[in-house]
């Protein structure tokens, strides 16, 4: 059990991030044509606008909470003067409401490609597999919320941050922070990083591409290549 | 002065027969795969209709092309950058694939499996998007082929702008025109302002407008940035397509396939010169109605020394000079005056120009409605309204558009008399602003209509930017991934999606006809 813990919150977080990048750069190197968002939209609109926007607003939210609130050094909370039980009601009420949306736009979606008879024809396993590990993930991650909440003291919370910030700092050490950790938790962090590790081989991919297109906003209009 | 070619087309919309032999050459050529069946690089639609997709002309709907903000600057319709940004997860002006329509094939294996019946087999439609039977076939490409359909139907055309349009639903007024369509290639493109992935572009050398297939990402803009509705999402490859404009025949200075294969003789390829400088405030006028006579104004003329000799500075190639001296299209746009840019109101400042129809009219005079001065009397007794003309053509104002129908009708007159009476008459000329000297010409080009007068295509100058030596033995032409898109089934990051069905065994042959 005690190697299990270690290989998979010790080890497989950078197996992980590293099959991430490198399998991001290659698909990118060598079959760009096969990068895109690989939109159903001409198919069948179904509740694609409220479901999609409602998941994608659900998720970068979730994103950028996570970065935020898992990788901000516990010290700089401290400077600035927020005291961990509020962080962790903080975190537990933007996560709720974030996790919330996107719940009910993942649902959405997964409904929308399931009833149509275009979509079931033209969707891959791929595509299948990357929802309804999104909703699994999705799911703990929500459930997490009760298990904060019979004891809101913020360590629990802080021994999460201090995990992911020794992993990223590639301290060895990063799995037995979580030792004692709530078995939903686990599973949890187990799920997420396998989202990275799926990522490269999916239409996730997208997602680099969807923060790449921010640079559309300071862009000219009009596109003039030269020959050569 | 940034001064830039492009090899504009025209289509002769007087001679066109409705054929749809470019469609079919074209849908042969470039769109015969997976997931672009239903798109049709090249279309020609009936008017009045509400055309392919549906009602592409209403703006108000598909909100494509360009808007003049209060400022006088332009923004896409659809939106500015953080709008359609904003819009990237559901865009809330794509068509859906029914407004093209559902891509079917017929189950023609069983007539040839059917168990004998009392009844004779039939071929049952089949969807392609679903490989399943359809109980009906409810739209096409070409659904309103010679007027096909109601009239309430079809007069949600958005060209019967302020027209009384009731009376043409009578029989005996009733008029028609063919229109061909394909991408605009213009000067000022909506589909790449919208593009937040930046895959679009238009060549600098000869204009024509592409996508990278690699770098598109799927988003989907520029599908409801265009107004023309020519950019297709293909489905099962996940990235938007267009007209290419044939460009590996152009830059080997031979005709698209459109053109090509014409029968009608309609189309004309010719280079065209322009001040790039001048495009952002030709497209901006703030009165849609001048935006046609805008558009002449970014055109430079390839006789003018000056223009000549700056070209020459700017590396525009001798060869392309010479080509833009000759080029019809040029003599129709500007010298002659007879074709025009499609929806200029748009702004888009299109590079695919049409010459209006002259027929209807000319029957007219026939039969004396019209008098033999050459100044047509009555806008009202023309079969087809010149409104809807100048709705199509020149954003609703009416004078340039009855100013081409009369210099054509002039042209008629002036070589009847000469043919007919052998006699040349100046008067013949009168209503136009050309000399005896140029309706021979327009003549020569625009009736006779030789290949060699019709196409006038520099071959592109590769040996200025690539050293064919590193070509030697290369891939060519080919989808992604460089020589290895099309035989391999599968890789690491995924199979190519193929449509649910099956075409003729095309694709279960596919590996042994690579093999082959």
């Amino acid at each position: 059990m005690d190697y299990l813990h270690q290989f998979v919150f010790g080890i497989y977080p950078y197996i992980a991030l590293a099959i991430f990048i490198l399998g991001s750069l290659v698909r990118f190197e060598r079959e760009q044509y096969s990068w895109k968002s690989e939109s159903s939209q001409l198919l069948h609109r179904g509740s694609l606008r409220v479901g999609n926007i409602l998941f994608h607003l659900g998720i970068i939210g979730l994103f950028f909470g996570h970065a935020v609130g898992l990788l901000t050094p516990v010290a700089v909370w401290d400077a600035l003067g927020v005291a961990h039980s509020f962080k962790q009601v903080f975190a537990m009420t933007a996560g709720g409401i974030m996790g919330g949306l996107c719940l009910i736009g993942v649902l959405m979606l997964l409904h929308r490609r399931f009833s149509s008879d275009r979509l079931a024809a033209n969707t891959t396993w791929r595509d299948k597999l990357v929802l309804l590990w999104i909703l699994a993930t999705l799911l703990l991650g929500l459930s997490t919320i009760v298990v904060s909440s019979q004891h809101l003291d913020g360590h629990e919370m802080v021994l999460l941050m201090t995990w992911a910030q020794h992993v990223i700092t590639f301290r060895g050490d990063a799995d037995q922070f979580i030792v004692a950790a709530s078995p939903i938790f686990k599973l949890h962090l187990f799920m997420g990083m396998s989202l990275f590790l799926i990522f490269p081989f999916t239409r996730l991919v997208h997602v680099w591409s969807g923060f790449g297109a921010v640079t559309y906003l300071g862009r000219a209009w009009q596109l003039v290549r030269p020959r050569g | 002065m940034k001064i830039r070619a492009q090899i504009g087309m025209v289509l002769n919309l007087d001679k066109c027969i409705g054929c749809h032999t470019c469609s079919v050459t074209c849908k042969n050529v470039w769109t015969s795969r997976d997931g672009i069946e239903y798109a049709w690089f090249n279309n020609v639609e009936t008017k009045p209709g509400i055309g392919y997709p549906k009602e592409w002309e209403n703006q108000d709907k598909w909100q494509g092309g360009w808007v003049r903000r209060s400022d006088g600057k332009l923004e896409p319709r659809q939106g500015g950058r953080l709008k359609i940004l904003a819009n990237i997860f559901a865009n809330p002006n794509l068509p859906s694939i029914d407004e093209y329509y559902e891509p079917f094939t017929y189950d023609y294996e069983h007539l040839q499996n059917a168990p004998e019946m009392i009844t004779p087999p039939t071929a049952r439609p089949v969807s392609v998007l679903t490989g399943k039977k359809m109980d009906k076939i409810e739209w096409g490409p070409n659904w309103e082929d010679d007027l096909g359909g109601e009239f309430s139907k079809r007069a949600k055309d958005a060209l019967f702008d302020g027209i009384q349009k009731e009376m043409y639903s009578a029989f005996e007024n009733t008029f028609m025109m063919y229109l061909p369509r394909l991408c605009e290639h213009c000067l000022n493109p909506a589909c790449v302002a919208s593009c937040p992935s930046g895959s679009i572009y238009k060549r600098e050398d000869d204009g024509i407008v592409l996508i990278d297939q690699d770098k598109c990402r799927g988003w989907r803009m520029c599908v409801s940035g265009c107004p023309y509705k020519k950019i297709y999402y293909n489905w099962t490859t996940g990235k938007a397509e267009k007209c290419i404009f044939c460009y590996p025949r152009i830059e080997a200075g031979q005709p698209t396939v459109c053109s090509e294969t014409c029968v009608g003789r309609i189309r004309y390829l010719g280079v065209l010169l322009y001040d790039a400088d001048k495009i952002e405030a030709a497209a901006s006028v703030e009165d849609p109605k001048s935006l046609y006579e805008a558009q002449l104004g970014v055109f430079l003329d390839p006789n003018a020394p000056d223009i000549i000799a700056e070209a020459k500075k700017q590396g525009i190639p001798e060869a392309w000079i010479t080509a833009a001296q000759k080029s019809p299209v040029y003599k129709m746009a500007m010298e002659w005056k007879v074709a025009f840019p499609l929806h200029p109101e748009y702004r888009t400042l299109p590079m695919v120009w049409y010459i209006p129809p002259l027929s209807p009219i000319q029957s007219a005079l026939e039969n004396g409605l019209i008098g033999e001065n050459g100044i047509i009397p009555d806008v009202k007794d023309l079969r087809i309204p010149i409104k809807y003309l100048a709705n199509l053509l020149t954003a609703g104002k009416e004078e340039p558009v009855v100013h081409a129908l009369e210099t054509m009708v002039a042209m008629r007159r002036y070589m009847r008399s000469k043919s007919v009476d052998k006699v040349v008459n100046p008067a013949t000329l009168k209503g136009t602003h050309l000399s005896g000297a140029q309706v021979e010409e327009m003549y020569q080009v625009m009736a006779i209509a030789n290949y060699e007068d019709r196409f006038v295509i520099p071959s592109s100058h590769k040996e200025m930017v690539e050293n064919t030596f590193d070509d030697k033995a290369s891939c060519g032409f080919s989808f992604g991934n460089g020589c290895s898109g099309g035989t391999s089934d599968s890789s690491l990051f995924g199979k190519k999606k193929a449509s649910p069905i099956v075409f003729h065994d095309m694709r279960r042959d596919r590996k042994a006809n690579a093999g082959g």
